[in-house]
């Protein structure tokens, strides 16, 4: 754990006093001090082409009144830098005052351990997982010609200073690894991408030769889209398989769910609470409890113990994600919820683990029953209109479906549907709920947090597909 | 007050000295200062205000053809030290790499010209707060205009960079941006859109009443809209799409890419990749210019490059590292372009909507649907049909997709450029892409 004060002028005392003193006549707010040290180590085109350490140090100063948010940070954790930050709130919300919220839930369970995972393993042994990767993906198969992996790992210490001197303390381990391969073929030119993390040490992931698998996976990627055809344009039905797929859920229906654009009223969902927005036998939670998982926090950054919310029952809204500020403002509670990508940004609702459980038909079934349509298996990215609704994400390995069968391999084609209504269009849940590999990371105003996704497989009987082939 | 240039000098020289004594064949160090206020607003009243205050620091060590980096936010001397020794120890067992140096001395910025670059003006925050208060005055004038978002940022910022081979420069700059986001509601519909302007000098700023204005304009006009049928259509693509364009093209002709083989533009130099009446360039001494800069992320001089002459490819954006992989110099590029633009068409925005008497007008895209080792595209959009010049009704839900390698060479541009933000675009029209819609 970090120990914020032991090298600056500021003592805890102060920090407590200051904190006090400055969120004494607002409503919400809180000193948030963050240290973090990162690396990156990149093997590309043969080399080591980069290893990159950064350490960060910060704090940010929050001061809510009524609907007001001000914020200052800062690098340099000091009496001046504090002292100015304070001031700085003091003048945004010198007309504004409300009364201190002192209430925080409090639970001592621990979803992580509290390690250094770049510490955890030597330079010298990530390199030579990383050159045992480029030769073995290049001794595979004539077809290689582009071999990227790289490492990147994390350990972020926090501690919020409340008014009163509560403070709260979470240390943060994260690492990821990923394979990126480039195949070449009769002038034909796919990439193929996997990777897998969580909040363990590397060799946790890495154990028994498991970057084999990450290295076999991503050649498998590439060898199906070297096989490709023109993806077909126009609505048709969609099977998605298991796991990161599910990041339909995320985009479709989670940014719409948090608590800040319901508040707004920006949200397609604002006014669906305890309506009915699926079919019957989709349920979706928001869960940041589950061990280890690169979603998942012990408490948020605002201190609040995370939690597994229960997003929709059996097709029924239930819940938005709150963080404390949107959640004071639609009188409710906070979710645990509240994060934020470093100090230097505020905090905003946001997701944790958004998965959909399983339902009890087969994958086998869904296949079957499609005439004419997809079976799209991997995805790159996706993004929202939280406001019009409409969603879309980007498949990376998709297939043909003609007559119940799987046929050919499709190009990388982007979907596009809409977000209150899709989940209505779901007619098969599978049950087979699988959890993402580890490599999702969320962006909103700006903001990237790590986040993980689930799901079984699905059918959905109608959503527009962005290929050429009409 | 952001700090001059004498404080980021000494810290810069404290870091090349500590590195040199500990055995560092060569060094090169980035600091840099950033003062950043934003003050935002939501229906017509303060929301937030954020002040952010934040040193960083990067650095290089190099032992021969080994190199590795660091970066930090902590500038304290004894916080330095670690780190220059912890990336030391890192280079020594980095493993060699030949293309790895510090860029050729003779190619290096001599002459550093004033760009104008920097606007010392405060806008202080009850400035901004009155600002934002027009703003979404009329923004929020039209009833159908249900939710106001707008902010205001003042940034001011310095930098130096420097080298073991003698380099030291840098210089201040600055930035004000408005942005508005409005949402409208109808009985069959919710639609958001959006307005802004950044630029160097607070005095060129778009005036608050036209930016909420627009915004409010362009998302009332957004209302229920209808899906199309799927189809093969002439697509035109506004200002802030069709400039994307021209990123993507951008990052196709990274010498990194090329050298790695990874993009759909390798071994195409002196090939037609566009259509030949097409022009593209990247010119890093515009007056005030967004993207305008004195030398590159590794103090080379950086030129008027012609990227794209008469829809031939002329040149790669090459750094140091990948320039040697490739046998060419740097031209200034390492950090990627500077102020990108294709040269203005010949045929109005008027003939160019009316040159079908069916298209599609596109303002927004979503998703990351650009493979840029294929060529291939396919992104979420919305937009209105047009007939005649005029348009019909809004459109969404749908997607747009096609290979850029064809796209490229059935672009026609408009004359309509203007100069706002970094990249710059004509409105433009591709035809025989694929809509997918019902």
């Amino acid at each position: 754990m970090s120990n914020f004060f032991n090298k600056s002028d500021l003592t805890r005392q102060d920090a407590d006093k200051l904190v006090s003193e400055t969120l004494n006549s607002c409503d919400d707010g809180e000193l948030y001090l963050e240290e973090s040290k990162s690396e990156s180590i990149l093997l590309d085109d043969n080399k080591i082409k980069s290893s990159n350490y950064s350490s960060d140090l910060g704090f940010g100063f929050r001061a809510i009144s009524n609907e007001v948010v001000a914020y200052s940070y800062s690098n340099e954790i000091s009496k001046d830098s504090l002292k100015n930050s304070s001031e700085n709130l003091k003048s945004t919300l010198k007309s504004i005052k409300g009364t201190y919220n002192h209430e925080i839930p409090k639970s001592n369970k621990k979803f992580y351990k509290d390690i250094n995972p770049i510490e955890q393993k030597t330079l010298d042994s990530k390199l030579e997982v990383l050159n045992k990767v480029n030769e073995f993906l290049r001794k595979k198969d004539g077809s290689v010609k582009q071999v990227t992996a790289s490492f990147a790992g994390e350990q972020k210490s926090i501690e919020i200073i409340r008014s009163g001197g509560e403070s709260l303390t979470d240390v943060r381990p994260l690492i990821r690894f990923n394979v990126s391969v480039m195949l070449e073929k009769n002038g034909r030119k796919e990439t193929g991408v996997y990777g897998i993390g969580g909040r363990q040490s590397y060799d946790d992931y890495l154990k028994n030769d498991n970057w084999k698998n990450v290295c076999e996976e991503a050649f498998r990627i590439a060898s199906v889209n070297l096989e490709s055809k023109p993806a077909p344009a126009g609505e048709m039905k969609v099977v998605l398989g298991p796991g990161w797929p599910a990041i339909l859920i995320h985009e479709a229906i989670g940014h719409g769910l948090e608590g800040d654009f319901n508040r707004k009223k920006t949200s397609a969902f604002h006014n669906l609470m305890g309506e009915k927005v699926a079919s019957d036998g989709v349920t979706i939670v928001d869960d940041g409890t589950i061990d280890n998982r690169r979603g998942s926090l012990t408490i948020d950054d605002e201190g609040t113990p995370t939690e597994r919310t229960v997003l929709i029952e059996n097709g029924i809204l239930k819940n938005f994600m709150q963080d404390r500020h949107n959640a004071r403002l639609m009188n409710t509670r906070s979710t645990g919820s509240g994060r934020r990508e470093n100090y230097r940004h505020i905090v905003l609702p946001r997701m944790r683990n958004t998965m959909m459980l399983s339902g009890n038909q087969t994958q086998d079934e869904m296949i079957k029953s499609v005439d004419k349509g997809i079976f799209a298996v991997s995805f790159g990215g996706g993004q929202v209109d939280i406001t019009s609704g409409k969603f879309v994400f980007n498949c990376t390995e998709a297939y043909e479906i003609n007559n119940g069968k799987i046929g050919s391999p499709i190009k990388g084609a982007t979907l596009i549907g809409d977000g209150p209504s899709i989940l209505k269009e779901v007619s098969m849940v599978g049950n087979d709920m699988m959890l993402d590999p580890g490599i999702g990371t969320c962006g909103k105003a700006g903001q990237g947090v790590p986040v993980g996704v689930a799901q079984p497989s699905i059918l959905i009987d109608k959503m527009t597909v962005g290929g050429t082939k009409l | 007050m952001v700090k001059d240039q004498e404080f980021l000098k000494s810290k810069a020289s404290y870091c090349l000295d500590l590195a040199k004594k500990m055995g560092a064949t060569d060094a090169s160090v980035t600091v840099g200062h950033s003062i950043s206020e934003t003050v935002n607003f939501r229906n017509k009243s303060l929301e937030a205000s954020d002040r952010s205050d934040g040193l960083a620091l990067s650095i290089e060590t190099y032992l021969g053809k080994r190199r590795s980096s660091i970066s930090s936010s902590n500038l304290l001397d004894e916080n330095i030290k670690t780190l220059i020794e912890k990336c030391f120890e890192t280079t020594k067992i980095t493993p060699e790499d030949e293309f790895n140096s510090l860029p050729d001395k003779n190619l290096l910025a001599k002459q550093i010209s004033s760009l104008n670059l920097y606007d010392e003006t405060r806008f202080e925050n009850d400035k901004k707060i009155k600002y934002l208060k027009d703003l979404e005055e009329s923004a929020s004038s039209e009833n159908q205009i249900i939710n106001t978002e707008s902010s205001f940022t003042e940034n001011k910022s310095n930098f130096i960079l420097a080298n073991s081979d003698g380099f030291c420069d840098g210089y201040k700059t600055s930035s004000f941006t408005a942005s508005c986001v409005t949402v409208a509601k109808d009985e069959n519909s919710m639609e958001r859109d959006y307005e802004f302007s950044s630029k160097r000098h607070l005095s060129d700023i778009k005036q608050a009443t036209d930016l909420g204005n627009k915004a409010a304009k362009q998302t009332i006009r957004k209302l229920s809209p209808k899906k199309i049928g799927s189809e093969k259509t002439s697509i035109i693509f506004d200002k802030r799409i069709s400039k994307g364009m021209l990123s993507a093209f951008a990052s196709a002709i990274s010498a990194s890419a090329i050298a790695r083989g990874t993009s759909f533009l390798k071994d195409k130099i002196d090939q037609q990749v566009f259509a030949n009446s097409i022009n593209v360039i990247d010119k890093p001494d515009i007056n005030k210019g967004m993207g305008s800069q004195n030398f590159d992320s590794e103090g080379v001089n950086s030129n008027t490059l012609q990227l794209i002459e008469n829809g031939i490819l002329k040149n790669y954006l090459v750094d140091t590292y990948n320039g040697k992989k490739l046998n060419l110099k740097s031209n200034g590029r390492s950090g990627g372009t500077t102020n990108l633009y294709f040269e203005k068409g010949n045929i109005s925005y008027k003939d160019l909507m009316k040159k079908n008497s069916r298209s599609l007008y596109i303002t927004e895209t979503i998703g990351h649907g650009s493979n840029l080792v294929t060529g291939d595209y396919s992104v979420g959009a919305t937009g209105f049909l047009v007939e005649d010049g005029e348009f019909k009704y809004p459109v969404n839900e749908i997607t747009i997709a096609g290979n850029f390698k064809d796209m490229f060479k059935n672009i026609i541009l408009a004359n309509d450029l203007e100069f706002e933000y970094s990249v710059n675009s004509p409105t433009m029209m591709i035809e025989g892409m694929t809509v997918a819609g019902k």
